[in-house]
């Protein structure tokens, strides 16, 4: 087999000219880059574990339309390596050229958004990348665009009055310039492999599946890392050594999203920010759930395929993915295989994957219209938590008899796996669709799990809400919506 | 609004609502913090080894491969502490590192310096650790049981509450934990020391308190206090929890700095600054009152019970003013306030946000809503009934006559304003008829005394430089956190002198510039700083007026500073030129000034006296609804009104109660300590231990000023905003508790204890439906 080409640094853009940039340490992220290397200290380290948002960062990459997409990222847990091709800005980059402020900047000043200001530069990004996205100024919007972002200080309102003074305003000419400039530089860095090898280990960055399915049958040992959401802190916080890692989210191809009239394949290297959008134009009741899924800066990082390789019990789109039927494809060198999505989680801490095996894609069929679909995720603060509860509950009730003829209740946080609750749905399959029923499934769910008492929830709350979930989803599906639940 | 640079350009700074003075450089990144000082060559950085257990007895701290990891530069133990190992600032009770005891789960063991910080996180994880444990105190029922306080408990007692309670028309009995809260300022605990000649040292600190910093970096050292100078630009957020717990840390890092001889910084992980550092007081409070048929109260038998932790710490004024704000704005005729300090074997609680007045308020605040439900009354009419008079019923526990009450005013206009009595109806008539949601309504006020308790505290002083060309140096012992203190000082020292603020520059709080400063702290820093600002200003003042008066030969005895310019109204020269006279002439253009708070006096023994030099009030309605499924909710609408008496800055003001208001609703809602059996703190990171974020904060929130001036003559008639506003987020609390008693029977009062969390909800609304 050919050995494709190989870069030995990475380039990247920053202040308007192309870095390349070598030797180091494949957990090095971009926080302690900038501010111990560059002495760019604007960027702040509050948390180190991607869950404060006042390291944000922006990467800016060129898409296929030939423009720069920008999204808003955590530092803390980027590694150095996945700057390979992209436009990096931080705070410092914003104020024009004679220092006057960004008008994102200016705003978050009128509006006395910063208190003890350290928490604020990335504010001033987060809301920097909303503008430049050109999102709305609907409340729920801008809170979507904040939860990545911690405040102790002001109580928030002043951020996000700043937000809405920016939404849907143009970038300032210095900002145009710079987009301007960027441009040719990012056409001019060329897609492929970069393979760093040091001191301190080995950073492979294969440009494609290929790519990654070779070096993996090579080095079944190694590191697969994807938006770092959950790797980024084995190296931040438990200072694990990670000699040799790769990095799936370069390999493009891998991020596909393709929707047929059977499927939607998502590629395991998409962003949630990338899948989302497909997911939701069939499966509409997950909105909430994807929202509440980490802040924007992890929703730009993490990947579907990630949540799943990992094999975390608490992962939030394991259980929608089950319930709605999915399947995963795995790829090892050139052989594939494909199994049920629930049949990967075998048990804690453990997935049916090979040595040299990755995830490929996740195969998502298209909605049954016929199906009942509630996604409901359960957790301390309504936002950027991870969850105590997920439930997703797909329940098919024949129209003319209302009688339940299938049902699919995936659940996450009750149990070492994202798993179905096999009792509860044979106590629901084939009766009729009532609150007797619901009920009834309800009891049967204390035999399919025995959760866990931990600091996020007792074992009575998970397996209590675990069963007033579904009847929360029978409800919602009733005529008399005048008593409805005010978070369904 | 106009915009800071023309209003910073116009004389007549005071009552504007300024941005803070760092706004421009918070938002560009150019804002310097400690850690984004330029290291000195050679600097060093270093990692403490955190005791994975406690209590017990070291028995073996082997340090060998520490030392042999790579980049580590030297490892220090408690052996290497030349000077006192202590960082307890009041009672001497808390080793810098323990040399055989260890008190708690986290308890930094040894500090390890090496060429980076990576190196020294790594390193520390390798100690070769054996701790004999011992059987361990870890939560204020095992505690109490065991009898272990750190001293005998403290009472506060007015008339025969036995006898009152036996003749009690109604009796309410209940009961209510209230968790703790981690202070979670986004900047963590960050030295840098720097040595310099002979045993002088210069320390880059993030702390509220310099000069407790300095003065325990002394003594750890054995050098004279003067030898060791601190300097604070600014914190990224303190909220309590740099005003003792950043010493340990400061020490630390100049233990290492003294020793190596070179630059050492120390900046702690989130992890380890929360696994280490002390947090607000968790309380189990209790409560016996007795009131009449129509609700008034007649006697409260109160007992307060906090976690301390393992040492002192501040824990005894923190309690004092939990027992002190017991009675909220109420008037308790016969009164028993019993508190208990509970020594346990954890991480030593410390000041936070009201410093223990929220702890207090809780309990009454509960008890005003149990004897709602058992009359039958709405909360609003009990809480209103109780207040404070003006005249009379105006005495509180401590013997101290409450002459500046707005409680009954500021509430009536409150609940007008907020149409709180048609919403309760409404919200009574939803949950006759809902099944599934809940909704639920509280107004509650605040009533929070202003000055610290330990008198001699109440002192402040300033240092005012003005240079040749009329620009003014300003400096002063309060510190800048986020809370606009340099701002409103500095638009006080512009007004002094007629100048536009930017003439004025605000410099970073140094121990060598203004000496033996308190905390900044008790949302007194304002008060107390801005006072000795303005005196020295007015020492300067008096002389440039000499100046002008021989200058000009100028009789008169009013001279007015305005619009950069010094006049007598018919004389008129500028601000410059008199600073130039007033030079040639060999006048000297430095001053310092100091201000003692008046009136107030405290024996913290008997309990009594005048603690306070007034009150700052406020109140809030909130409305909640809840998911009776899940015990999920969401804050609907607050409306507040708070009393700042003439606002200095109301954009800061305004900052400071939303923000207050909100880190109060964390507080009591989401933000949940959990601890696990053996001590261990299991919510350390922001993963686990989750703030309030932007989605929580109300929709529909509506802040006002109460019109009010200070009437103990306050800088400007105004009144100190940093704390007072937290406890607003009671009635958030109070309302989930009346949401959920909308799914019980009549005259019924859930056992909500806090923080409210979802399961909580969920177990209250249990409890609701079991009736």
């Amino acid at each position: 087999m050919t050995r494709p080409m190989t870069r030995s640094a990475i380039r990247f853009v920053h202040r308007g000219a192309v870095t390349t940039l070598d030797g180091f340490a494949p957990t090095r992220t971009v926080l302690e880059y900038l501010r111990e290397d560059l002495h760019l200290t604007g960027t702040k380290e509050g948390c180190a574990e991607g869950d404060c948002g006042a390291c944000t960062v922006i990467l800016g990459r060129l898409a296929e339309d030939g423009a720069i997409r920008f999204e808003a990222l955590n530092a803390c847990i980027l590694f150095v390596g996945s700057l390979d091709g992209a436009w990096l800005i931080t705070v410092e980059d914003l104020a024009g050229p004679d220092g006057t402020l960004h008008p994102v900047q200016q705003a978050m000043v009128d509006h006395h958004g910063s208190q003890c200001g350290f928490c604020t530069p990335g504010f001033v990004m987060t809301l920097a990348a909303y503008q430049l996205a050109g999102a709305g100024a609907e409340i729920g919007t801008i809170n979507s665009w904040l939860a990545g972002n911690l405040c102790r200080c002001t109580g928030y309102g002043p951020i996000q009055r700043a937000a809405h003074e920016v939404a849907g305003t143009d970038q300032p000419s210095w900002f145009a310039a710079e987009i301007d400039r960027a441009l040719p530089l990012l056409g001019g860095l060329v897609h492929e492999t970069v393979d760093i090898a040091g001191s301190d280990g080995r950073f492979f960055a294969p440009k494609d599946a290929g790519a990654l399915a070779d070096h993996l049958h090579d080095h079944p040992n190694a590191t697969l890392v994807a938006g770092a959401t959950d790797v980024g802190l084995w190296a931040t916080k438990q200072l694990r050594d990670l000699p040799h890692l790769v990095n799936v989210k370069s390999a493009r191809d891998l991020a596909a999203v393709t929707v047929t009239d059977g499927m939607i394949e998502i590629g395991s290297a998409a962003t949630y920010s990338e899948a989302v959008p497909a997911i939701l134009a069939d499966y509409p009741e997950a909105e909430t759930m994807f929202d509440r899924l980490g802040g924007v800066q992890v929703r730009n990082a993490g990947t579907i395929g990630g949540n799943i390789a990992n094999g975390s019990p608490i992962g939030d789109s394991p259980p929608f993915l089950i319930a709605a039927g999915a399947r995963l494809r795995l790829r090892q060198g050139e052989a594939r295989r494909e199994m049920a999505l629930e049949d990967f989680f075998i048990e804690y801490g453990k997935q049916d994957l090979r040595p040299g095996e990755f995830v490929e894609a996740v195969l998502l069929p298209r909605r049954d219209p016929h199906a009942l679909l509630g996604v409901y995720k359960i957790s301390k603060r309504r936002d950027q938590d991870i969850s105590s509860v997920l439930a997703a509950l797909a329940v098919t009730v024949d129209a003319s008899g209302g009688l339940c003829t299938d049902a699919r209740l995936a659940y996450g946080g009750v149990a070492g796996t994202p798993a179905l609750a096999r009792q509860a749905m044979t106590a629901l399959i084939d009766r009729p669709w009532t609150l007797a029923s619901v009920r009834q499934a309800k009891t049967a769910l204390a035999q399919d799990f025995a959760p866990l008492t931990d600091h996020r929830a007792s074992a009575w709350y998970r397996l209590e809400v675990a069963g007033n979930l579904l009847e929360r989803l029978y409800w919602q599906h009733q005529d008399d919506h005048g008593a409805m639940a005010a978070h369904a | 609004m106009p915009d800071d640079a023309t209003l910073a350009a116009k004389t007549g700074a005071v009552r504007r609502p300024l941005a803070h003075d760092s706004a421009a450089g918070h938002v560009s990144g150019l804002a310097r913090y400690v850690d984004d000082i330029p290291e000195p060559p050679g600097t060093l950085h270093a990692c403490a080894g955190l005791s994975s257990a406690g209590p017990g007895t070291l028995r073996a701290l082997d340090v060998s491969p520490v030392k042999a990891a790579p980049g580590v530069v030297a490892v220090l133990t408690a052996e290497d502490v030349p000077g006192e190992n202590n960082v307890g600032p009041v009672v001497h009770d808390e080793p810098i590192l323990p040399e055989k005891t260890v008190s708690f789960a986290g308890q930094p063991l040894f500090l390890v310096v090496a060429e980076n910080r990576m190196a020294a996180r790594t390193a520390a994880r390798l100690a070769h650790v054996e701790i004999e444990p011992a059987d361990g105190v870890y939560t204020v029922d095992a505690a109490l049981e065991a009898g272990r306080e750190l001293h005998p408990p403290t009472k506060m007692v007015r008339g025969d509450v036995e006898r009152a309670l036996a003749n009690a028309a109604n009796r309410i009995d209940g009961e209510i934990r209230i968790g703790g809260q981690d202070h979670f300022y986004l900047e963590g605990q960050v030295s840098l020391a720097v040595p310099q000649e002979g045993d002088d040292l210069i320390l880059y600190c993030s702390t509220q308190h310099p000069s407790e910093v300095q003065m325990l970096v002394a003594h750890a050292l054995d050098v004279p206090v003067v030898a060791i100078t601190v300097e604070v630009r600014r914190m990224g957020g303190g909220f309590g929890g740099k005003e003792t717990q950043a010493a340990p840390f400061a020490v630390m890092a100049a233990l290492a700095a003294a020793k190596l001889r070179r630059p050492v910084k120390l900046r702690l992980d989130r992890d380890d600054d929360m696994i280490a550092t002390g947090k607000r007081h968790d309380f189990l409070g209790r409560y016996s009152i007795g009131v009449d048929d129509e609700g008034g109260i007649e006697v409260a038998d109160i007992t307060l019970a906090s976690r301390c932790g393992f040492s002192h710490d501040l824990s005894r004024p923190i309690n004092d003013r939990a027992m002190a704000h017991s009675d909220n704005a109420y008037f308790l005729p016969a009164v028993r306030i019993t508190s208990h300090r509970c020594k346990t074997d954890t991480v030593s609680n410390t000041a936070f946000r009201g410093f223990g007045g929220p702890q207090g308020m809780m309990v009454i605040e509960r008890a005003m809503d149990a004897i709602a439900a058992k009359l039958g009354e709405d909360p609003l009419t009990i809480r209103r009934r109780n207040l404070y008079g003006i005249g009379e019923r105006d005495v509180t526990p401590y013997d101290m006559r409450v002459e500046d009450n707005v409680a009954p005013a500021l509430v009536d206009q409150l609940a007008a304003e907020s149409d709180y009595a048609d919403r309760r109806a409404e919200i009574v008539a939803f949950n006759r008829s809902s099944q599934l949601a809940k909704r639920g309504i509280a107004l509650t006020p605040v009533k929070f005394g202003i000055s610290f308790t330990n008198t001699f505290l109440n002192q402040a002083g300033a240092l005012i430089h003005i240079y040749r060309d009329g620009s003014i140096h300003l400096n002063h012992g309060g510190t800048e956190m986020g809370q606009g203190l340099f701002i409103k000082i500095a638009q006080i020292v512009a007004d002094e002198f007629g100048l536009p603020l930017d003439r004025v520059r605000i410099t970073a709080t140094r121990t060598d510039k203004v000496p033996n400063t308190s905390a900044t702290a008790a949302s007194a820093g304002t008060d107390l700083n801005g006072r000795a600002a303005q005196e020295a200003a007015r020492t300067l003042k008096a002389r440039l007026s000499d100046m002008f008066r021989r200058h000009t030969g100028s009789k008169s005895n009013i001279i007015r500073f305005a619009d950069s310019e010094i006049t007598d109204g018919h004389f008129t020269l500028p601000f410059f030129q008199v600073v130039s006279l007033a030079y040639f002439d060999r006048v000297s253009l430095s001053a310092t000034g100091y201000y003692r708070t008046p009136k107030i006096k405290w024996d913290a023994e008997a309990g009594k006296g005048r603690p306070f030099l007034y009150f700052g009030y406020g109140a809030s309605v909130s409305e909640v609804e809840i998911d009776t499924l899940t015990g999920e909710y969401e804050v609907r609408a607050v409306d507040i009104l708070h009393d700042v008496g003439r606002s200095l800055n109301p954009a800061v003001d305004l900052g400071q109660i939303e923000g207050g208001f909100i880190q109060g609703m964390g507080w009591l809602t989401c933000e949940e300590l959990v601890f696990d059996d053996r001590g261990n703190l299991k919510t350390h990171a922001p993963s686990t231990y989750k703030i309030p974020c932007a989605g929580d904060r109300p929709e529909r929130f509506s802040i006002r000023l109460f019109d009010n001036e200070n009437k103990e003559g306050n800088l400007y008639q105004s009144k100190a905003v940093g704390e007072p506003p937290f406890m607003l987020a009671i009635s958030v609390h109070s309302a989930l508790c009346h949401a959920v008693s909308g799914a019980g029977p009549d005259r019924w009062w859930p056992n909500l204890d806090a923080p409210a969390t979802p399961e909580r909800v969920l177990r209250a609304l249990a409890e609701a439906k079991a009736q």
